[in-house]
């Protein structure tokens, strides 16, 4: 059967059972918007190539498959970097299609050049250039397998525009064509035998574990896994900002997030254990605080997909590359083994650690001062009236800053693949064109998107995408009329020299914005607005809609543990620590 | 330089396609690992290319370097070649002053090296040495003296010593994957 490129490239992404692309049309990869015509595939035509690349983000983050994103080239495709780069930093599975100028054309500096693998180069976990019509079934097939499986990231194929109008004998590579055409790729999955029972003995004999739970749990598909393994073993469990509703917040072994704004008694928790049991993440700086200070008397246990992980920033005493829910499963097993066996090290009395644990919890719970009628909206209040009104399971969506920390530290995540937001990258304007890619995976379910003034403006014209293509996602901006956090920083380390984070309140008029772009726009300044705002926003479900809530700008995030300490110096509340001093442990 | 542990080879197998090189060494470049020499060039089987690099693991871990181009998709196979198992070998090229009665000395040395003179010129010559990378260390200082106009050397090339004895079967049990 005769092809065009660009039929073949449609059908290699219905062959991939891909259902939705985030696009947007240009020179180079017009050929291919022909054929989408005929498609099943549902394309979501974005504002900004940025948009795409995010949408494509939320829709992998809540659905475990890989979003599809298309644009055309040169300024599409460096439009399209900030995504890549965001989703290989957070390990998105995520297929980019480019146009790319024709064959003869490229390094001529054509109109829309540019080397888009060069520039892609860092930010992919592969990228290719199709040179040859016959190859770009299997360039296909590579792509979503890359994506897919060993560590998920981003994959970019450039087709130049010739390809696209060039004919080829349509066919679809076998698994064996798959696999002989990467012969340097084999992802382990499968953990080492000996290391497991090395792993079982040192969890079976820990005075003071943790298990550190990073994202790496979701990508694994290993929440009930790591349930079965707390349970098992009565072992609290910390969840990393990229792993929050991996292990449910409701239950009684789980600390919440740890890391530079997490709270108190998971950060105090990891730095006074014996053993962190890391599961499925990375030792981030923002988890650790400095490294050299980082949980002293802790023997480690790290599961990682990724060898490159292993040994990275901590030298772990057991290192196990493979699959997550794999490899946890195996420890389970070789945990019941031990138990009873001849050679099981003795039980250790675990009593003094959890009644520390609790202590610890009692003592420093998460805090803000309560909200006084006729001030400023407490924007921790306002999280914890929009998730108390939420209805099971909603996803949440957030961008970068201090409405990011406050999303993470109050919402109850009871439920996995219902927290969508930009961990290692930290990119500012992720939350819009995440949550509108999050509710098009998910439409059965509620997605909220918490945003700050400074995010918003960055993205927001995604809503128009949202509003046409009636994809009801709900927006809460946190509007303090700061670079919060930049500002929060300015406070706390600058000697109150703010410079630079002041954005206004009014400019931009959000709800007019939001009406503008066919959404819903409520305006929140008093606290008893809050509750009635947020139920209305929960009633309406054939628009978008925005609500700009009006919050105190001194508000801060606490704890914090600032950038460089040790975690044995975490900054609490004000109010739990007279006089603001540090709780040095 | 040879030989030090600040130093180690390592022989990547990798796809002979385009732009693998660019992965590599942008890699490098991006994770701020420092590369002494690299050769590249095409295996007996032409889909294969073997690159030969020489890395400063002063600053970084062998072991990191090692899993961060291992993640590289074209990447199909590293080798880790201790010197003291290997066949290092370099060419070198120098160009160097030779007039008068230097011109016989400077034959003379490349002569003891076993080394040959490629190029004459009125007052100069190009000589040509390949070998193990230490003894082309000693032949460019010794060249110094009369002046080094011109320098140019490969970077070092390296395959893993052969085994000397005959097969015998061995246990293998227990081994990892």
């Amino acid at each position: 059967m005769k092809l065009t490129g660009a039929q073949a490239l449609i059908k290699s992404l219905e062959m991939e059972s891909v259902e939705v692309i985030f696009g947007l049309p240009g020179g180079c990869i017009l050929p291919a918007y022909d054929p989408l015509l005929d498609s099943p595939i549902r394309h979501i035509l974005v504002r900004h190539e940025q948009g795409a690349g995010h949408m494509a983000e939320g829709y992998a983050h809540v659905t475990g498959r890989p979003g599809v994103a298309m644009v055309t080239s040169g300024p599409a495709a460096t439009n399209m970097v900030t995504p890549l780069c965001d989703a290989y930093m957070d390990s998105v599975p995520m297929v980019a299609i480019t146009g790319q100028v024709g064959r003869p054309f490229i390094g001529t500096d054509a109109f829309q050049e540019c080397d888009t693998v060069g520039i892609t180069r860092s930010v992919t976990k592969h990228n290719e250039l199709v040179m040859d019509p016959d190859e770009l079934p299997l360039i296909i097939r590579q792509a979503f397998h890359l994506a897919t499986t060993g560590r998920p990231g981003p994959v970019l194929v450039d087709v130049p525009k010739d390809i696209l109008q060039a004919e080829l004998d349509w066919w679809w590579p076998t698994d064996a064509d798959l696999a002989a055409s990467l012969p340097g790729y084999k992802p382990t999955t499968k953990g080492h035998p000996r290391m497991i029972k090395e792993a079982a003995r040192l969890i079976a004999a820990a005075e003071r574990p943790v298990i550190y739970a990073g994202g790496g749990i979701l990508k694994a598909r290993a929440a009930e896994a790591l349930k079965e393994l707390a349970e098992a073993t009565g072992i609290p469990v910390v969840t990393t900002l990229m792993a929050r509703g991996a292990f449910p917040d409701d239950h009684p072994l789980c600390l919440g997030m740890p890391g530079m704004h997490g709270n108190y008694t998971a950060i105090t928790a990891m730095q006074q254990s014996d053993l962190l049991i890391a599961l499925g993440t990375r030792f981030d700086d923002r988890v650790t605080g400095r490294v050299g200070a980082f949980a002293p008397d802790a023997k480690v246990v790290h599961v990682d997909i990724d060898p490159a992980e292993l040994n990275k920033i901590r030298k772990p005493d057991v290192p196990i590359v493979g699959d997550c829910r794999q490899v946890i499963t195996e420890i389970v097993r070789a945990l019941r083994q031990l138990d009873g066996a001849d050679d099981a090290p003795p039980t250790p009395d675990r009593t003094p650690w959890r009644s520390r644990i609790s202590g610890w919890q009692e003592r420093y719970p998460l805090h803000y001062d309560p909200q006084v009628e006729g001030d400023a909206l407490k924007p921790q209040m306002v999280m914890e009236t929009l998730r108390d009104s939420a209805p099971e399971e909603t996803i949440l969506v957030s961008g970068v800053g201090q409405h990011q920390m406050w999303a993470s530290q109050f919402w109850k995540f009871n439920h996995p693949y219902t927290w969508v937001n930009s961990g290692g990258l930290g990119t500012m304007g992720f939350s819009v064109p995440a949550a509108i890619g999050a509710k098009v995976g998910r439409p059965d379910r509620t997605v909220w998107a918490v945003d700050g003034d400074g995010c918003f403006q960055m993205t927001a014209q995604e809503l128009a995408t949202a509003a046409s293509e009636r994809i009801p996602v709900k927006v809460a901006i946190l509007n303090n009329a700061y670079l919060g956090m930049v500002r929060q920083w300015q406070e706390m380390f600058y000697e109150e020299r703010y410079s630079e984070v002041y954005l206004s309140p009014d400019l931009p008029d959000y709800v007019k914005w939001a009406e503008a772009m066919g959404c819903v726009g409520i305006r929140v300044e008093h606290p008893e607005e809050v509750q009635p705002a947020i139920d209305k926003a929960n009633s309406i479900d054939d628009r978008p809609v925005v609500i700009d809530f009006r919050t105190d700008a001194s508000e801060k995030v606490f704890p914090m543990v600032p950038a460089g300490a040790s975690n044995d110096e975490v900054v609490v509340h004000p109010s739990q620590a007279p006089g603001g001093e540090r709780v040095v442990q | 330089m040879a030989g030090r542990a600040t130093h180690q080879t390592l022989s990547v197998l990798v796809e002979n396609r385009s732009g693998v090189l660019a992965r590599v060494s942008s890699l490098f470049a991006r994770r701020g690992y420092n590369i002494i020499s690299l050769a590249v060039a095409p295996t007996d089987d032409p889909a294969f290319s073997r690159i030969t690099i020489v890395i400063d693991i002063e600053t970084t871990s062998v072991e990191q370097i090692t899993k961060q181009l291992f993640k590289l998709v074209n990447v199909v196979k590293i080798t880790e070649l201790d010197p003291a198992d290997s066949v290092e070998r370099e060419l070198l090229l120098a160009t160097v002053n030779a007039a008068g009665d230097n011109r016989s000395q400077v034959v003379e040395l490349v002569d003891l090296f076993n080394g040959k003179i490629e190029d004459v010129g009125y007052d100069t010559l190009t000589v040509m040495l390949a070998g193990e990378p230490a003894r082309l260390d000693d032949l460019e200082e010794l060249l110094r003296p009369y002046g080094i106009t011109d320098l140019q050397r490969t970077g070092r090339v390296a395959l893993p010593r052969l085994e000397r004895q005959a097969p015998r079967l061995r246990n293998v049990t227990g081994k990892a994957s």
